[in-house]
């Protein structure tokens, strides 16, 4: 038995190493003061003040931002009626083609719904003028149809896990569909909600190959300027700028997990 | 997190909220709701499919857009001239690159799979089975990967692999080797890309099969006299089944369409469609081409896997 459990640690542990020294790396090298990324030449900050000067990489970041804040936002209402939809309503037709469009981009490679939308944006310029010219409008619907299906799928699976009975109960006093919703529902499957919105944003900001299809001149988003750097060779600047998304997601799952074990003490008090 | 298992698929049924239909038979409010991702889903994900269905019947032009029209039509002379080309699929079939490519996608994808499993499993297993407070300590490490830049994470291989990289220095630092090995852009970088990049997605589906796992079981079966490794593959392997069916569609799908990895870590002679797909529309600028290489795709690689997840949901809702 303990043999065995050593032999588990080991791998588990190698596991572990394997998954962050590339970013380890990555983090001390930001600091490097020498330009050959792998000559050490002490400790420096001068690549982050690179990194804040590069005007391409501060507005392709500020455009990311702003295309991930409004794709996640409206991907989460749309996924959310979707899921909502396909959890709680009964037979209607097209049910089951809702449930198969909503999964689709799931299994999709982005090659492909980065290509078809692009065809499809230049067939509707076309036909209706609309929209002329592709930038910052198109990558946004291309990202909210994808990021609405991991909404939908969150929203389904936290409804599925619902207790029906407090929405009965509602329905029984005789609440309408809407106060039903918003004032039931939409509570109880928040934490849903809200994770498919980080999930859709996070997805957004990431994102290169649809945007590459999608995007018009003039409108490169971040991980399309980090890609042409990096293409290249390896980049100090690239380092720091790693560097901060590092520390800013570790910082947000340290609040996260830090808040849900408040949760679980809170509901352990109250359970006692 | 909550790409867990396939079940999150599988439609709520046996819902006894059936009252909302009675109460808004016709209800606008009712119809709103399922109409507008529906029609969303149909304009921006429906439609697109049918367009590049058309595109890769047209040919290349030297035109904005770069393609030919397939209707013709002059109502003076009253004609109307359909062109349908199908030299783009025959030109598909004959030539073995695309061929290649497709195959070559499928085989880097299954065999990065594999270790991706292999490496996940004894990851599941210890999280699963340590204390609760060091477990969501280690979740949370498995998770925060996922939640920082994909690309930035091959990118940090680069680094590590290159020929003046992290590994070669250490190793020739050491004394093991006495020339650098080359191994950035080759297809055993792609492997570890696609193995470290996709780990999260393996590990999360498996430690939630092994979490709930009895272990008991096992406690059972050494009492009955079985060899931990006997226990192990009659007893363990099989309750982590959906884990390891869900965790290997999780890595194996979006491996196949893989760009960035290929592009960034690979050589100039690994094959992946989604790649070639990407060169065929930017560097060829052929996109009734590239427009055949996707429809192909769809039908050789897509839908098999929607077909195979349908069956899947059923079986689980039985």
């Amino acid at each position: 038995m303990k043999r065995r459990s050593l032999f588990l640690n080991t791998t588990a542990t190698m596991g572990f190493i394997f998954l962050y020294a590339p970013m380890i790396a990555l983090v001390v090298y930001s600091f490097n003061k020498s330009k050959l990324v792998t000559v050490w030449g002490g400790w420096s900050l001068k690549w982050y003040g690179e990194l804040f000067r590069n005007d391409q990489i501060i507005d392709a970041a500020l455009l990311s931002f702003k295309i991930a804040f409004i794709s996640a936002s409206a991907a989460v209402v749309l996924g959310t009626m979707a899921g909502f939809v396909l959890s709680r309503f009964r037979r209607f037709r097209g049910k089951m083609l809702l449930a198969g469009w909503i999964s689709a981009p799931l299994v999709m490679p982005e090659v492909i719904t980065g290509l078809s939308l692009l065809l499809l944006f230049v067939a509707m310029e076309g036909a209706f003028g609309w929209p002329s010219g592709r930038g910052t409008s198109t990558i946004i619907i291309a990202h909210v149809t994808f990021c609405m299906a991991y909404v939908a799928v969150i929203v389904q699976s936290r409804l599925s896990q619902l207790d029906e009975t407090l929405e009965e109960a509602a329905m029984d006093l005789g609440a309408k569909p809407s106060s039903l919703f918003f004032l039931v529902t939409l509570p109880l499957i928040m934490p849903a909600v809200i994770s498919g919105w980080l999930l859709s944003f996070t997805m957004s900001l990431d994102d290169l190959v649809i945007a590459s299809f999608v995007s018009g001149p003039g409108n490169s988003t971040l991980p399309m300027v980090i890609f042409s750097k990096v293409r290249l060779g390896v980049s100090p600047e690239v380092n720091a700028l790693a560097t901060l998304m590092i520390a800013v997601v570790a910082i947000g799952v340290t609040g996260a997990m830090y808040q849900m074990r408040r949760q679980a003490k809170l509901l352990e008090k109250q359970g006692g | 997190m909550s790409i867990q298992t396939g079940s999150a698929w599988v439609e709520g049924s046996g819902s006894r909220l059936a009252k909302y239909n009675l109460l808004n038979r016709i209800n606008w409010g009712r119809f709103s709701v399922i109409a507008i991702p529906m029609l969303w889903l149909a304009v921006f994900f429906f439609v697109p499919f049918l367009v590049v269905f058309k595109i890769s019947l047209s040919e290349t032009a030297i035109a904005v857009p770069p393609y030919t029209a397939l209707l013709d039509w002059n109502l003076e002379d009253a004609f109307i001239n359909l062109k349908l080309n199908l030299g783009n699929y025959l030109f598909l079939f004959e030539d073995s690159f695309y061929i290649d490519a497709y195959l070559s996608s499928i085989k880097i994808a299954a065999i990065s799979t594999v270790f991706t499993l292999l490496i996940a499993f004894p990851i599941a297993y210890m999280i699963a089975r340590s204390k609760p407070t060091t477990r969501a300590l280690l979740l949370s490490l498995v998770i925060l990967p996922f939640w920082t830049s994909f690309l930035l994470r091959v990118y940090a291989w680069m680094g590590f692999l290159k020929k003046n990289g992290l590994i070669n220095e250490f190793l020739l630092s050491t004394g093991i080797i006495d020339q650098p090995l080359i191994m950035l852009q080759t297809d055993f970088a792609v492997y570890i890309g696609i193995v470290y990049t996709y780990l999260p997605f393996m590990v999360l589906p498996l430690y939630s099969a092994l979490e709930k796992m009895d272990i008991t079981l096992l406690e059972a079966a050494e009492d009955l006299g079985s060899k931990p490794a006997t226990s192990f593959f009659l007893i363990t392997v099989p309750m982590a089944m959906p884990g390891i069916i869900a965790g290997c569609m999780l890595v194996f799908i979006p491996a196949v369409g893989e760009f960035v990895i290929p592009a960034l870590l690979g050589g100039s002679d690994t094959l992946m469609i989604g790649r070639v797909l990407w060169d065929e529309f930017f560097l060829n600028r052929d996109w009734p081409m590239a427009s055949a290489v996707a429809v192909v795709m769809l039908i050789v690689l897509v839908l098999p896997i929607m077909m195979i997840r349908n069956s899947q949901g059923k079986e689980e809702a039985v």
